[in-house]
């Protein structure tokens, strides 16, 4: 992305501006409106560090565990394999509310899975604790941690493939001349973004940590909001949650290798790897595996809807459109501000390049309670918070989809203008020419991948639209959770099955779309 | 390419609240499950509106808690003419806005257990913090906290964060208020029965009904719910010897109201025998004026007046931080 003249630099520079106003302008807001300056107590320091060794073990793992299954879901093919792919990516868009039951039904102490080890006479699991903080969080990013993993297996050239089989290679030298290179590309992209996602985790970290020993930054700011009302507190503990952020995000830059030159071509490739029975066997082992763990849950919740399908109010209707016209609103800005930053950070290069992939980092870490808090403040009185719910929604989840779609986009872009780069500054391919005719259509797959993410992503509530919505203008998530704050589970359930449905289509069709439209 | 759509919607915002108007508005905060489809919000709208020739809106924010955080938020500038949902453990912090006016006078509450006596905030409806059982599962439930805290420790309970959650809150203060300086020594013992805490009454309450526990922190009118939409009579309360704490739910009218009769003769209708009848099966909790057609099932009496717990405002305001300190050390031991 070279040249001056670049649109796609301007809209990054503007989406860069955007985001850092989101995350800072926010929280200066509410620092400002603070009524007395307060530090950190005791109890704080102890939550910044059970909020950084949850979110350490919990990112980890997540991805441990997805290299194998990615590798598995590369290696094999089988009927239904797209759908399942699909499916497993689930409980990444489902409300957390919603998923902490889910995963309840199968893990708590009635669950599936206790009823199965008492019928073997094995004595019962307990997961409350940090040991459920790391299963529900892998629970939520394990598909994630695979997608991003198996987008990387499938950027590997079908001619490496084919010279490494002509070579003779072993799996094991497959694994690591073809593999890592490609997986080392977005590994640490995948790890922070994982950390961060885990280190703004509140109810499923006090739910399933089992009490207070597992206070999170952003519990500790939520009670400092609603509890304390000391936003100065709030505002402080925020720049801590953003400094942890930086420093994550900045040492796992530093670690990402430089892109590989070779000519991508982005197609499911013929693979002389894993054909041994073992290899099978491990491969079919892991996918088994992540689809019991990843399925049984959301397929409980599924099911617990459909029972109470009948109890499903009309209102749910209204706000399932709302939803819908909130996800696509947000997508759309999604993939600008995500193209404009990419291409941004690809003009700069260098440290300067670093500093803008970072910033695509920064709504992650950005805690939803002050960014709701600090918009409504800057917001508030000039605009009535009534009429602007749904667009700041859009706006909101937009930016907070935004990394997902960066850690997608940008490795493929860097890989081709290494690849393509020379012949287009020969060409005199530059600003938009350059985007049209030789990113988009090389980048159908992730682009397609990332719309439907981000899609359904922002049918999910992240958490913002409580501030400024009311019921009568309630999007879906927020649906759900007002039929359980009305005793009533089942419509709940119901409605939550919708909802996941909703999620699942949109995310279907457009990483359809980009699929249908990948060149092969 | 959705931005012509996000501005007709707009359009159309700003044109429907053009057409009301014409009739004068009354802003009314409140916590977001009242205003929900499934809460007393509509069928209090839709009455109030057939009297007043007014337009009554719902503003809302996530809980009590909030709903003062939202408050504070706007301060001086704040559109609202009534808020409701407050609770007494909010009224001393609601009333340091200095953004409320004098309650208007009011009759007896001759439903309410306690004397009420608040210049600010008025009273429509309220609780009994109970721990909720299912019979079919817990066939004998304990009768006190000294019975909870004896019972074997495969006796589970789920309970709600106090730093996020009204009922949460209210346990804690209901603990401190019957055991003083001995309160430490009740959670100590609780503790191990307790499968987890949650951030709100909602997490709770879902686990409570998946079995994950034996009882779960709610009200005493909780299985009223259960009796009258489900026809399930399996759940109960118990009722404990010391006593149970209250949550009573006010509602106060703000100094800055540009409408300050049209929201006094809210806060009236709220009292009114038509609204205190339509609290009891959408919010499900008492109302503060029995209602001339009585009370439907689940809503008898079960705890003697003499046993309502309430700490006074400011007392419960003093003790708030320490009881929460105690509870924090305890818990995370």
């Amino acid at each position: 992305m070279k040249g001056g003249a670049n649109p796609l630099v301007w809209i990054g520079g503007g989406a860069a501006a955007l985001v850092l106003l989101l995350a800072f302008g926010t929280l200066a807001a509410l620092a400002l409106r603070a009524e007395s300056a307060s530090g950190l107590g005791p109890g704080d320091w102890a939550a910044i560090r059970f909020t950084l060794l949850q979110a350490l073990i919990s990112a980890a793992l997540s991805v441990l565990l997805a290299l194998p299954v990615a590798r598995a879901l590369a290696r094999r093919h089988f009927p239904g394999k797209r759908l399942l792919t699909t499916l497993l990516g689930a409980p990444f868009i489902l409300p957390v509310i919603v998923a902490v039951l889910g995963i309840v039904t199968i893990f708590g102490r009635r669950g599936l899975v206790n009823a199965a080890l008492a019928a073997l006479g094995l004595p019962p699991i307990e997961i409350y604790g940090l040991g459920g903080i790391v299963l529900a969080h892998v629970f939520f990013n394990l598909p994630l941690a695979t997608r991003l993993f198996l987008q990387a297996h499938l950027s590997i050239p079908a001619e490496h493939f084919r010279l490494a089989a002509a070579l003779g290679f072993s799996d094991r030298a497959v694994r690591r001349h073809l593999e890592r290179p490609a997986i080392a590309r977005v590994l640490p992209g995948a790890f922070v973004t994982i950390l961060l996602l885990c280190l703004t985790s509140f109810a499923v970290a006090l739910t399933l940590g089992g009490g207070p020993r597992a206070t999170t930054i952003e519990l500790a700011i939520y009670q400092a909001f609603t509890f304390d009302f000391d936003l100065g507190r709030a505002a402080l503990l925020a720049l801590v949650e953003l400094a942890l952020c930086a420093v994550a995000a900045s040492s796992a830059l530093a670690a990402g290798t430089a892109p590989e030159a070779a000519p991508s071509l982005v197609a499911a490739p013929w693979r002389p790897d894993g054909r041994s029975p073992a290899a099978r066997i491990v491969d079919g082992g892991w996918i088994l595996l992540a689809a019991l763990f990843l399925l049984l849950p959301t397929g409980s919740i599924a099911l617990g809807g459909l029972v109470h399908l009948a109890d499903l109010p009309a209102a749910i209707w209204p706000a399932l459109g709302r939803s819908l016209l909130v996800a696509l609103a947000a997508m759309t800005l999604t993939l600008s501000l995500a193209l404009g930053l990419a291409g941004l950070a690809l003009a700069l290069e260098g440290r300067w390049g670093r500093v803008i992939e970072g910033i695509g980092f920064l709504p992650l870490a950005t805690s939803p309670m002050v960014l709701g808090a600090g918009l409504f403040i800057l917001l508030f009185p000039t605009f009535p918070p009534r009429t602007l719910a749904l667009p700041v929604t859009a706006l909101v989840n937009g930016v907070m989809s935004l990394p997902f779609a960066l850690r997608a986009l940008l490795p493929e872009m860097r890989q081709i203008e290494a690849d393509h780069g020379r012949l287009a500054d020969a060409l005199g391919l530059v600003g938009l020419a350059r985007l049209r005719r030789l990113h988009l259509p090389l980048l159908a797959r992730p682009l397609g991948f990332s719309a439907g993410l981000t899609a359904a992503l922002s049918m999910g509530d992240l958490g913002v639209i409580a501030l400024f919505a009311t019921p009568t203008e309630a999007t879906l998530p927020m649906q759900v959770q007002l039929l359980m704050a009305s005793y009533r589970m089942g419509a709940a359930s119901a409605a939550a099955l919708v909802l996941l449905l909703a999620s699942l289509a949109l995310f279907w069709i457009f990483d359809r779309g980009g699929r249908a439209h990948a060149r092969a | 390419m959705k931005t012509p759509l996000i501005a007709a919607g707009l359009a159309l915002a700003f044109a429907l609240s053009g057409q009301a108007e014409e009739k004068p508005v009354l802003k009314v905060y409140t916590y977001s499950s009242f205003a929900s489809d499934w809460g007393p919000g509509p069928q209090i709208e839709k009455a109030f509106e057939k009297e007043c020739g007014c337009d009554l809106q719902w503003v809302t924010a996530g809980d009590g808690a909030a709903l003062l955080g939202r408050l504070r938020l706007e301060g001086e500038k704040t559109e609202a003419d009534v808020v409701l949902g407050l609770d007494t453990n909010l009224i001393v912090r609601a009333r340091e806005t200095g953004l409320f006016a004098r309650a208007p006078e009011a009759a007896a509450f001759d439903n309410l257990p306690i004397p009420w006596t608040d210049p600010d905030f008025l009273p429509f409806d309220w609780g009994y913090f109970a721990f909720v059982h299912d019979r079919n599962r817990l066939a004998k439930a304990p009768g006190s906290f000294r019975d909870l805290a004896a019972a074997p420790d495969d006796l589970r309970i789920v309970i709600e964060d106090p730093r996020s959650s009204t009922p949460g809150l209210g346990l804690l203060l209901w603990v401190k208020a019957v055991y003083g300086d001995k309160a430490a020594e009740i959670w100590r013992r609780l503790k191990p029965k307790i499968v987890t805490v949650t951030k709100g009454w909602s997490e709770a309450y879902g686990m409570f009904l998946e079995g994950e526990a034996d009882m779960v922190l709610s009200y005493t009118t909780s299985p009223a719910y259960h009796i009258n939409v489900e026809k399930d009579d399996s759940k109960a309360a118990a009722i404990f010897d010391e006593g149970h704490y209250m949550q009573i739910e006010v509602m106060g009218i703000t100094r800055t109201s540009n409408r300050p009769e049209l929201a006094r003769r809210f806060v009236r209708f709220m009292l009114s025998d038509e609204a205190q009848a339509i609290i009891p099966v959408t919010n499900w909790m008492y109302p503060v004026r029995m209602p001339p057609e009585g009370l439907p099932r689940g809503f008898e009496q079960l705890v003697p007046r003499e046993k309502a717990i309430l700490l006074p405002p400011e007392e419960a305001a003093r003790l708030r931080d320490a009881a929460l300190a105690e509870w924090l050390a305890v818990m995370s031991e």
